[in-house]
């Protein structure tokens, strides 16, 4: 079973923190390891709090720790992540002649492990 | 038999430090220094008390070459050299150090051809890019705190990225024409998901992600009274047009408006047409009130880095410098595209952290490049670099001038002297060994 989300990478005050305490540090490493979904779509997909799914887009492939997003903060169908080395996993290269790759707003397959 | 307390050392207070964690550039922090750490930063933010009480002295020698500790000299000789020898250098970062030392890194990406950009592509280059086409209604964030009656913001969480933002320029000071502080403005906050921001918010809409370039010319279509179908308004941004039609009227209605926009804009769907829809939606709002619209920028001194490279090259970022004069090209001289197709044959990187934030293909490609970097803590850069230096830090270890987002340049003020170089001093060296390189060449 898989389902297409779209994923929005992006600071948070913990990853920021963490990037002060250095980025091999636990704050850093742990802000930057779990991505947010809404409950409905944790309830719909059967998905536990802290259960470790697989996001694929069409660059990469991450395994990641889902957590809850509170109340309303996330519409269903949408993830979000604080950008680090796994967010970077799933971006292409190309810019599109901009400069910038597309680094939110990233299609990303959902899947069980 | 009472023993006495052994002597402490006298704590230094330092007033009006200026935090370089984010754009705001707060200059206003009191640091208390015991010795060579910081033990209090009032009046800093969760993020700036986390930058101030984080930076102590390194215990990490100051240069590695492959990895090894080596004397800064030896390995400012070899930095030289990769990059003098390289056919396509890539000169990289620049955000989180002064503008002195941006200074010192464009010349020697001019004495050496190189390609020069800074994390400015990978944050608001689309918008740089949107401001040579759409220009730039700007404002001081003085202006903003003294006339703003109207504050909104665009695919920006501050809450989180700025957290003084809100308090100390955009929505809580007392102004010259809002002498009531919040009470005074109408606060607007555009986003696709509801972020802690939106608390601060008078006015929170939702739009479908990917959907801002069409929401933003829906607001320009209203500002230009057209007549639009809303069916296809709602289809297209998840609202009605009537809410639409009712942010417009306000904003038609206020005094002095002012649009804060973020990286929800330059690095979703659109680029650097969604900043240029926001830039023009600012300049048709001139044509009813007065509207200001300022990009949220994030590292410390990026904006002193597009300042320097616009001073240096003409240009802000994304620069060529191969021929002997200055090419731009946003896509085909920008970092992250040189590395991911595999073009650059050397690097340095200075103050920005590309082997945790670039794409893949791009930092397979650094990975198999020498390359040079210049960070006060071990990163992934730091740690693949054929040469590293650990440098001391700006605006605590290190003196100089950096520029707040609104482009007004701020000095900073040190809490402690470090043992450890300033970034400033290796690139100084790096410059005058490349000339040394060039001259020997030149006379053989
Ligand atoms: S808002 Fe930014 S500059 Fe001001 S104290 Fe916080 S992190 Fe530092």
């Amino acid at each position: 079973m898989s389902e297409i989300f779209i994923l929005v990478p992006g600071r948070s005050s913990q990853q920021g923190c963490g990037i002060n305490e250095g980025k091999f540090n636990e704050t850093y490493v742990n802000a930057t390891s779990f991505v947010q979904m809404n409950p409905n779509d944790m309830l719909r997909l059967g998905i536990e709090d802290e259960e470790k799914i697989e996001l694929k887009s069409d660059f990469g492939r991450i395994e990641i720790a889902v957590r809850k997003a509170k109340a309303d903060e996330l519409p269903v169908g949408l993830l979000f992540m604080a950008y680090g080395d796994l967010s970077s996993r799933l971006m292409g290269g190309d810019t599109h002649g901009s400069g910038m790759p597309t680094s939110k707003g990233l299609d990303v397959e959902v899947k069980k492990i | 038999m009472a023993t006495a307390e052994p002597e402490k050392a006298e704590l230094k207070i330092v007033n009006d430090a200026t935090c370089t964690f984010c754009g705001c550039v707060c200059d206003d922090i009191q640091l208390t220094v015991d010795g060579h750490k910081i033990t209090k930063a009032k009046k800093a933010c969760v993020l700036g008390t986390s930058w101030f009480l984080n930076h102590e002295i390194e215990d990490r020698a100051p240069c590695f070459i492959k990895g090894q500790p080596a004397s800064v000299e030896a390995g400012i000789k070899e930095a030289a050299r990769i990059l003098y020898e390289a056919r396509y250098p890539l000169i990289y970062g620049l955000s989180d150090t002064t503008v002195e030392s941006q200074r010192v890194a464009v010349s020697i990406a001019d004495w050496i051809g190189s390609n020069l950009d800074t994390t400015t592509s990978v944050c608001h280059g689309p918008s740089g890019m949107a401001f040579q086409s759409a220009g730039e209604s700007t404002c001081s964030l003085g202006e903003v705190k003294n006339r703003a009656d109207m504050v909104m913001f665009w695919g920006s969480n501050p809450a989180e990225s700025h957290p003084r933002h809100f308090t100390k320029y955009s929505l809580m000071p007392k102004g010259m024409y809002v002498p009531n502080g919040r009470k005074d403005r109408t606060c607007v906050m555009v986003d696709v998901r509801k972020t802690k921001s939106a608390k601060a918010a008078d006015i929170f809409i939702q739009i479908k992600p990917r959907k801002d370039f069409e929401a933003l010319w829906t607001l320009r279509a209203l500002a230009n009274d057209i007549e639009l179908d809303p069916e296809q308004v709602e289809r297209e941004t998840g609202n009605p047009l009537s809410l639409w039609q009712d942010l417009m009227d306000r904003m038609k209605a206020c005094k002095y408006g002012v649009i804060f926009f973020g990286m929800g804009l330059t690095m979703t769907r659109g680029k650097h047409a969604n900043s240029e829809g926001i830039l023009s939606l600012t300049r048709d709002m001139n044509r009813h009130t007065r509207f200001a619209c300022k990009p949220n920028r994030g590292h410390g001194n990026v904006t002193g880095a597009d300042n320097v490279v616009t001073w240096r090259t003409g240009y802000p970022f994304g620069v060529n410098l191969g021929r002997g004069y200055p090419r731009f090209n946003p896509g085909e001289y920008t970092a992250s595209d040189v590395l991911a197709r595999g073009e650059a044959d050397a690097a340095m990187i200075i103050a920005s952290d590309p082997m945790a934030n670039f794409s893949q293909p791009a930092r397979e490609h650094l990975k198999t490049i020498p390359y040079v970097a210049l960070d006060p803590k071990e990163t992934p850069t730091t740690k693949h670099a054929a040469v590293s230096f650990t440098v001391a830090t700006y605006g605590i270890n290190v003196p100089g001038t950096v520029y707040r987002m609104d482009d007004v340049p701020i000095p900073l003020r040190t809490a402690f002297d470090s043992p450890l170089p300033s970034d400033l001093k290796i690139l100084q060296g790096i410059e005058k060994e490349v000339l040394a390189l060039r001259s020997a060449a030149f006379a053989s």
